[in-house]
């Protein structure tokens, strides 16, 4: 059975090693901070970090994330305090917010490896990340205050 | 709409004056007269949106769904105004679908207009009683009292009692009738029309926020449905072997095809039935099912599409505006000009796909979903179950989008059939590619339009012919002209100073479900309006902003009988459901003139631009709201698409929460361009060809325009917010000044081509 670290805790979970994390996360360990979108990774609603990378759980499988450390959005920070996370509230991102923490998983990740990322490199690393509310313009301006304050 | 039951507003305020158990018309949260059980009710609730304990906590109910507008939080803190209740003290708590909360079905941008005069009322109510309970305490006249955030203040003695320490007492009281009560004086208002933070924001940044699709009820199974690929179609058979070998998988099922058309309803199709999702949907793949594909097999939107321009150019067999002679006036004109216009289905593309769980308990039935409309889940779950509405518990999610796709119930049907089979609880979670599939679709629309031009380029007639299926197809047999509301989106209330106008609607025969998409009909017709406008001042060689304020005329009232309007205008509902505020909600040409003044002077309007980028310009009023947009857009040497800044301007009356209108606006114009520029669903031998955002297209980070939003300020109700700045978003991005860029002699032909490239999700600009 594959045993797998989320969040910091190493979990047994029962089920086939080819199942896609998302599944295992959500409905066998309960963490459901990680949303369904699309399943073949178009959408990034499903977003976990992987070793600090941010991935697709909808096509990682048990198998695949064995042995490596995976943070979901609840694993993020403890109090919502992570600067990322700041910048939202701050510029009020969200409408309906299914997708949100997910983005905010994906500008994370970006950060930590771009203190200081470009217009172009915002673009191209969140333009896997769909919002079909059109949050875009605050996505793109609380990612340039996170880093500010980075 | 149809099939809704509503409460009218008017409905609501007699019950208020008739009835003293009742307040605001609706059933209090008491089940008995207040003063009877003072003992036993600790907490002060006049009315079924309020309870104040004797903590001081405020509990207000949000009846109207969650799907990113705003509207949890904005409808509670209208309350919470005239309450005069500390905002840090407030919990907001959503409802159940109940009828003790009036129309609860949230669509057609109607809660804040529908509620804002309400939800005054029922904090005010409660406000009054809380001061009169000081003032008694105290034993000090009317007047020397008042409420502030969370107290009552006696001013003269500097006293103050907490809301918590009168709740109790204020329990006791008869509750005043609604002309009794002092409303606050605008100027007053505390939270209404400043920007605040919605409740579930630290929720959802945190990834808390809980979702239809994260509801667990213990011992719920899970399952995955195979519907017919066309619509109509129905099971002859199917074998569950395979699938019942994947593990995990525990049970296949059959669910009856409803008839069509199905309504709210079901398809019908073949369930898999499973221990989790991903094992439900790997069974699911291995199910061997034979179809009867039904009447609509043959299907084709190339092909119908053309039958539909087709009748678009042939005069309508019903004419819905006649005004002047537009045939007299188009024969003697200077010039004519013509445009054909076409808008293909689209899909809502939400990101939380339709889900829900529900439990079956023998004679009851509970269900958890994401959806815009609990009374309709409500409706439909008893009708399928065969059992009592009184029966069905509604519980009522945040939902992960909406945008119409969420006001049908068919999804949380499915999971009520399976439950009641199955035994257990369960939870129906589509797949993305049931959903581009099996959607309610935006209609599909081919629209012709003439008009008659004089020596000085003014217009002397327009003609205007729609051709799109209507939406009661979804529900009723052989209907192939659309209603008055359908086109009251943008056809028969064109608000141009036109003397002579004629529309027309032509028969269109229904292939797919159909259904309410964001903004609905005014998105074809708001199009082409508004790029006909375009076309008009491109034929008069005119300047685009001064030609429309020339179409716009005067500031008036339109008096749509008078104009030639035959059929009944609904008025996005306020006909129906308020009829007593009809006079407050006219369309007036000169709010219309107003948002496009403020959107044109705060834009780059005159800049000269390099080439092959221009300006676009277009105005529209829908859902009682006026906006202008102006776009910049700059097409590459690749054929690319950018729209480097947009400015819109909304005036929607009084604005309760501007920062969230903002963000409405911001949003409502990222899906219109997603609308122009990619949304295209087709359909092959009755199959939708697209399945997933892979190949159904949504923007995406990179479309992205430095968006200004301006708020008209006035006294005005208030209007819709959620829908009104999709319509205009996209004309205008045709309308940018790309004239240079098209061989004069061309004209319309070329300019109908780029309309048609943009709508068909290419780059098809016709750029020389």
């Amino acid at each position: 059975m594959p045993q797998i670290n989320i969040n910091g805790a190493v979990h047994t979970i029962d089920a086939d090693p080819q199942m896609p994390l998302l599944w295992a996360i959500r409905e066998i360990v309960g963490l459901t901070g990680a949303k369904f979108g699309c399943g073949v990774d178009a959408c990034g609603a499903c977003t976990v970090h992987m070793d600090g990378q941010a991935v697709r759980s909808c096509l990682t499988t048990l198998a695949d994330a064995r042995g490596h450390e995976i943070v979901t959005t609840e694993g993020l920070s403890a109090d919502g305090g992570h600067p990322v996370q700041r910048a939202w509230e701050a510029n009020n991102v969200p409408q309906c917010g299914y997708c949100q923490a997910r983005q905010i998983m994906q500008a994370a990740a970006l950060l930590k490896q771009t203190p200081h990322p470009s217009d172009q490199q915002i673009v191209d690393t969140m333009s896997g990340n769909i919002c079909r509310c059109g949050t875009y313009q605050r996505i793109r301006q609380a990612i340039k205050s996170a880093a500010e304050a980075v | 709409m149809t099939a809704n039951s509503n409460l009218s507003r008017r409905d609501l305020l007699k019950g208020a004056a008739a009835t003293s158990g009742l307040v605001l018309g609706l059933h209090v949260g008491f089940r008995k007269p207040p003063f009877a059980e003072a003992g036993e009710t600790p907490a002060f609730a006049p009315n079924a949106f309020i309870s104040i304990d004797e903590t001081g906590l405020v509990t207000i109910v949000a009846s109207r769904s969650e799907m990113g507008t705003g509207i949890k939080t904005d409808l509670p803190l209208v309350l919470a105004d005239e309450l005069e209740a500390d905002w840090g003290r407030v919990k907001v708590v959503q409802a159940p679908g109940d009828p003790k909360y009036g129309d609860q079905n949230t669509d057609g941008s109607r809660s804040t207009w529908q509620f804002f005069g309400l939800m005054r009322l029922a904090g005010a109510t409660a406000r009054q009683m809380l001061e009169t309970v000081a003032g008694q305490t105290w034993n000090v006249p009317a007047g020397e009292y008042r409420a502030q955030t969370g107290f009552v203040i006696h001013a003269a003695s500097r006293r103050k009692l907490a809301f918590g320490d009168l709740a109790k007492l204020a329990a006791l009281m008869p509750v005043p009738p609604a002309d009794q009560v002092r409303l606050k004086d605008r100027k007053e208002w505390r939270y209404i029309g400043k920007p605040r933070a919605v409740v579930d924001l630290k929720d959802i940044v945190r990834g808390r926020a809980t979702y239809g699709i994260d509801t667990v009820v213990p011992g719920m199974k899970y399952a995955s449905i195979e519907r017919c690929p066309i619509y109509r179609g129905r099971v002859k058979s199917f074998d569950p072997k395979d699938a019942l070998l994947v593990a995990g998988v525990e049970r296949v099922v059959e669910i009856p095809a409803t008839p069509m058309p199905s309504g709210f309803k079901p398809l019908g199709g073949v369930a898999v039935i499973a221990s989790n999702t991903w094992s439900a949907q790997q069974g699911r793949q291995r199910l061997k099912i034979e179809w009867d594909y039904g009447p609509n097999a043959g299907h084709d939107s190339t092909a119908y599409r053309a039958e539909l321009e087709a009748t678009a150019r042939e005069p309508g067999k019903v004419v819905v505006r006649n005004h002047g002679d537009v045939d007299n006036a188009l024969a003697s004109a200077a010039r004519r000009v013509s445009a054909d216009y076409f808008v293909p289905y689209l899909a809502h593309a939400q990101m939380e796909v339709p889900n829900a769980v529900a439990l079956w308990l023998g004679s009851t039935c509970e269900t958890w979903s994401p959806t815009q409309n609990p009374t309709q889940v409500r409706q439909t779950v008893a009708e399928v179950l065969g059992i009592n509405e009184t029966d069905v518990t509604v519980n009522v999610t945040l939902l992960g989008g909406g945008f119409g796709r969420k006001s049908k119930p068919d999804y949380v049907a499915e999971a009520a059939l399976l439950s009641r089979m199955i035994g257990v609880p369960i939870k129906v979670t589509w797949t993305r590619e049931d959903d581009i599939q099996h959607d309610y679709y935006h209609a599909i629309c081919a629209q012709h339009l003439e008009a008659a031009l004089d020596q000085d380029g003014h217009a002397n007639a327009w003609l205007h012919r729609t051709v799109p299926p209507p939406i009661e197809t979804t529900f009723q047999p052989n209907v192939v002209y659309d209603s008055g509301g359908e086109l009251g989106q943008g056809v028969i209330d064109m608000p141009y100073y036109i003397p002579n106008v004629r529309c027309e609607n032509g028969t269109a025969a229904n292939h797919v479900r159909i259904g309410w998409y964001r903004s609905v009909y005014n998105i074809a017709h708001a199009f082409a309006v508004c790029s006909f406008a375009d076309e008009l001042d491109v034929a008069a060689g005119k300047d685009p902003v001064e030609y429309l304020r020339e179409l716009i005329g005067p500031p008036r009232i339109l008096d749509l009988k008078a104009l030639g309007v035959l059929v009944d205008y609904p008025n996005y509902g306020v006909s129906q459901l308020a009829p007593e505020l009809a006079d407050q909600y006219l369309i007036d040409t000169g709010r219309l003139r107003g948002v496009l003044d403020l959107a044109v002077t705060n834009s780059n309007w005159d800049q000269k631009l390099p080439p092959r980028q221009g300006h676009g310009v277009a105005v529209h009023r829908s859902f009682l709201s006026y906006v202008a947009v102006v776009a910049h857009v700059a097409v590459g040497n690749d054929g690319q698409i950018a729209i480097p800044r947009l400015d819109m301007a909304i005036d929607c009356g009084t604005v309760v929460n501007p920062d969230r209108v903002r963000a409405q606006l911001e949003g409502a114009a990222i899906m219109s361009i997603g609308n122009a520029l990619y949304g295209n669903i087709t359909v092959k031998d009755g199959r939708i060809e697209q399945s997933n955002y892979t190949d159904y297209l949504v923007p995406r980070i990179d479309i992205v325009p430095e968006t200004h939003v301006y708020l008209v300020e006035n006294d005005h109700l208030p209007g819709g917010v959620g829908e009104p700045g999709v319509p205009p978003t996209a004309p205008e991005i045709c309308n940018a000044d790309l004239r240079g860029h098209r061989q004069t002699d061309q004209g319309t032909a070329s300019r109908s081509a780029a309309v048609e490239g943009l709508a068909q999700g290419g780059v098809k600009w016709n750029l020389q």
